[in-house]
């Protein structure tokens, strides 16, 4: 299977939407409906995977998938991580604080982290990790955010000091990145990319690239009240039909994407919950504003008005999806806008706009293929169909899935995409809709929203930054070229004795793929 | 030299030149599809300059038949390379997986093809029988759906339903062989389930067509009891037919079980060649290729030796 992320983006969605169906809303369990208060230690938990490669190595450049995420955060703690409300707290580092114009940042190791060979974890090792995403040389997929960062100095053993080109306020969330485990220096300022010992709870037993991970607890980790399992095993099971019948069969605990066809039978085995999260997920037609007829504003609007998005979650998404609303910011996310109205279809007013723009009709392309995500060519012929109404004559292309990403995404001015979202407004905005993105799919280019962009960076105030980040997302919606028809959520089920707290973190799957150190066996 | 050395030696070496080919038409292959492995691995979030690096790193920058002619020349000193993805080496890489193909592969032989020659033997020896019927309906049948569907049938009833064997076929290089047959049991009846109809249907016609020369019609005149005339007179003379159609799905049963592998999630070849041909992972398709066509061109060149040891008329030649 290929594997597609984005730097610091989300773990890869393809294949989530795999095959859907209807599922009556009385599954959707609320979130944490099923949690229980007192975690517990022992016990083994088995998880199925849908994803993990042959190819995959304990390289942290080359992670690109859901099972050396989920592994790689267990054994290896990262500077921060993104709490269950979202917001960047310590984990390695202690404590972290910015000089006045956030330009310089200053994080405070733990005293007792750690490693799993019994040393401390110092600053040098932690610049090592970092430096090894860096530099020309770097292949790693967060090479373009670390690019901000001019300088990295140790200050004692216990302090590591970044230098910024320019202010950054969110600079700590990058931090929770799964590339960015912290490893050992070896001596001379590099890591051993493929070493195993980490500060994490757990220390790898068994490393089979795409075929098993098996993880024993470390009796000696440093963090309070995490890392509750004994032992961990995770299984690569890329059939959903095999990954479905290993947990009813209680061959497993816990499996990922289960099929959405099918959840509806596998919610009445007994012994088996199902689990939603919401997340920042969505899906995106984006249109590239510097193309006609797409440089028209009009017809952007015509266009975001022609779409039935209810329609394409229920048949798309089978229900396991909320409505989107032209802007990627979603409502777990810090600086949600939830004073914006919600855009609906109405092809009426899809024909109004497109009299605006002093048409009768309109031809367009869609290039759309189930690379883009799993669902994309059913959702775009769906689209098609509900424009006609309004004189939108949308013709669907089907691209060839391999290469699409180069060949077609970013290339052809109507296509289909996904994100697998960000932490915060300013690391979606940076790398999707600045002018200078290298990934600015909408080929976007507002000056009050570049203006805005730069302004929020650095601002600690927060009042100040909501604000802006509100306007930002006004913008976007009313007059960007991303048309976001829904946001998906992420679907697991699991055996009843796997417990969770109340309150998960929600921007990726299973607590953001922490769960093998946040959850436990009742 | 007698024939049948001479024959050894003209197949042998047709059989290497041939893996040559197959080399480098896998080669014109991987390069033939979009995109390579720099563009794979890092897909929605390759820039110029990671893309450089990676290339750079892997000798991706080369040019195509420089890298093949590296690659030959790796492999004709016993080199296979390293796995660009992964970075580890091909040989081992592949060791575990091809001795689980190979057990897996060998376990449903065993099975199958024993089974498949007796059913054919016995189907021939009560042709138009109940049995017979029986015995053709259930094996076309099972030939006729698609082995995933066959897979998952199985692991309803076995599994889910009766509970007796576990739906994941998980082995690995600490499972004992009794565990391993245990655990590995409904993938291989899954391919016996999948094969035996063709070696059965094959034996069945091969005898019944001895069946109706002069010879046989001359030693049921003389009296001798139908097995007797099956397996003493018949048989012989049917082998050739029979062996190649057994080698053949011999052959099937190491390359073709990339599905049944899928379903059972069991950790053979298949897997692996699929992994590699989505990353573009030259070395390790090339390697997994090129064995999957050894094993048939072995195959198939055993096939015709024992065909023609089995026929004195072709062993000794006019």
């Amino acid at each position: 299977m290929t594997n597609f992320t984005k730097p610091n983006g989300g773990p890869n969605r393809r294949g989530f939407l795999a095959g859907t169906a209807a599922v009556g809303a009385g599954l959707l369990l609320p979130r944490g409906a099923f949690a229980q208060a007192q975690p517990k230690k022992g016990g083994t938990l088995r998880v199925g995977f849908t994803q993990g490669s042959t190819s995959d190595s304990l390289d942290p450049a080359t992670f690109n998938n859901d099972f050396m995420f989920a592994s790689g955060y267990a054994v290896f703690n990262t500077l921060t991580e993104i709490a269950p409300d979202g917001t960047a707290q310590p984990d390695l580092a202690e404590s972290f604080e910015a000089s006045s114009d956030a330009a310089t940042w200053t994080f405070r190791l733990r005293d007792n982290a750690q490693f799993s060979d019994g040393k401390t974890a110092k600053a040098n090792d932690v610049i090592a990790s970092i430096r090894h995403h860096m530099g020309p040389e770097s292949k790693s997929g967060i090479k373009p955010l670390l690019e901000q960062i001019t300088d990295i100095r140790a200050d004692g053993d216990k302090v590591v000091v970044f230098e910024l080109a320019a202010g950054n306020a969110d600079f700590p969330f990058i931090f929770n990145d799964y590339h960015l485990g912290i490893r050992q220096d070896t001596g001379d300022g590099t890591i051993d990319p493929n070493s195993r010992i980490g500060t994490g709870g757990y220390v790898i037993d068994v490393f089979e690239p795409g075929v098993r991970v098996e993880l024993t607890r470390r009796d000696d980790y440093w963090k309070e009240g995490r890392a509750h399992f004994d032992k961990v095993v995770i299984l690569k099971v890329g059939d959903p039909a095999a990954r479905m019948n290993a947990l009813m069969t209680g061959e497993v605990d816990l499996i990922d994407r289960p099929d959405l066809k099918t959840i509806n039978l596998l919610g009445r085995a007994p012994n088996v919950k199902i689990h939603t999260q919401d997340g920042t997920l969505h899906y995106i037609m984006p249109m590239q504003t510097n193309t006609a007829p797409f440089d028209d504003m009009n017809v952007r609007m015509a266009l975001k008005y022609g779409i039935n998005r209810e329609d394409m979650i229920e048949k798309v998404l089978r229900g396991y999806g909320t409505v989107g609303n032209d802007q990627p910011i979603s409502r777990s996310m810090p600086y949600y806008n939830d004073d914006l109205e919600q855009i609906t279809y109405d092809p009426e007013r899809a024909k109004y706009h497109l009299k605006q723009a002093g048409l009768e009709s309109l031809d367009v392309t869609l290039s759309t293929s189930d690379a883009a995500f799993s669902g994309a060519v059913d959702a775009s012929v769906l689209f098609a169909e509900s424009a006609r109404p309004a004189g939108l004559n949308i013709d669907v292309k089907r691209e060839p899935d391999d290469g699409y990403w180069s060949n077609v995404w970013l290339q052809k001015p109507f296509c289909c995409s996904y994100w697998g979202g960000r932490p915060t407004p300013d690391l979606m905005f940076s790398t999707g809709y600045a002018a200078d993105a290298e990934w600015n799919e909408t080929k976007w280019d507002n000056e009050r929203f570049n203006e805005l962009l730069l302004q929020a960076r650095p601002e600690l105030d927060q009042t100040r930054r909501a604000e802006m980040y509100g306007e930002m997302q006004k913008i976007v919606k009313e007059q960007g070229g991303a048309l976001i028809p829904a946001f998906g959520q992420y679907v697991s089920a699991m055996n009843e004795s796997v417990q969770m707290p109340e309150e998960v973190s929600e921007m990726w799957d299973l607590d953001s793929q922490r769960f093998i150190e946040r959850w436990w066996m009742a | 030299m007698s024939r049948l050395q001479k024959l050894v030696i003209g197949r042998v070496s047709l059989g290497i030149l041939t893996l040559f080919v197959v080399s480098a038409l896998m080669f014109v292959g991987i390069e033939l599809l979009p995109g390579d492995l720099a563009q794979q691995i890092l897909g929605q979030s390759a820039t110029e300059s990671t893309l450089a690096a990676f290339r750079a790193e892997l000798g991706l920058d080369q040019p195509a038949h420089l890298r093949y002619l590296d690659w030959l020349g790796g492999v004709l000193r016993g080199d296979f390379g390293t796995s660009l993805a992964s970075g580890r080496e091909v040989s081992e890489l592949l060791g575990p997986r091809l001795a689980n193909t190979m057990f897996l592969a060998t376990y449903a032989a065993v099975i199958a093809a024993p089974l498949a020659v007796i059913l054919g033997l016995l189907a021939a020896l009560w042709r138009n029988t109940l049995f017979d019927r029986g015995v053709n309906l259930t094996a076309l049948s099972a030939i006729s759906m698609p082995e995933f569907f066959v897979g998952y049938v199985l692991i309803l009833f076995l599994s889910i339903k009766a509970g007796v064997f576990p739906t994941l076929a998980r082995i690995d290089s600490a499972t004992g062989l009794w565990d391993a047959l245990y655990r590995s049991f409904l993938p291989a009846l899954t391919l016996i389930l999948v094969v035996v109809a063709h070696m059965m249907r094959m034996t069945r016609a091969a005898i019944i067509n001895v069946l109706a020369s002069p010879y046989i019609e001359m030693a049921r005149l003389k009296g001798v009891p139908r097995w007797r005339i099956i397996v003493q007179h018949a048989l012989p003379n049917a082998l050739a037919p029979i062996i190649n159609v057994v080698a053949l799905n011999l052959a099937y049963l190491v390359v073709g079980v990339v599905v049944v592998e899928v379903v059972f999630s069991y950790p053979g070849l298949g897997q692996l060649l699929v992994d590699a041909v989505s990353s573009r992972d030259f070395p390790v398709v090339q390697a997994v290729g090129l064995f999957f066509a050894a094993v048939y061109i072995t195959l198939n060149v055993l096939a015709d030796i024992i065909s023609i040891m089995s026929n004195p008329r072709l062993r000794h030649g006019r």
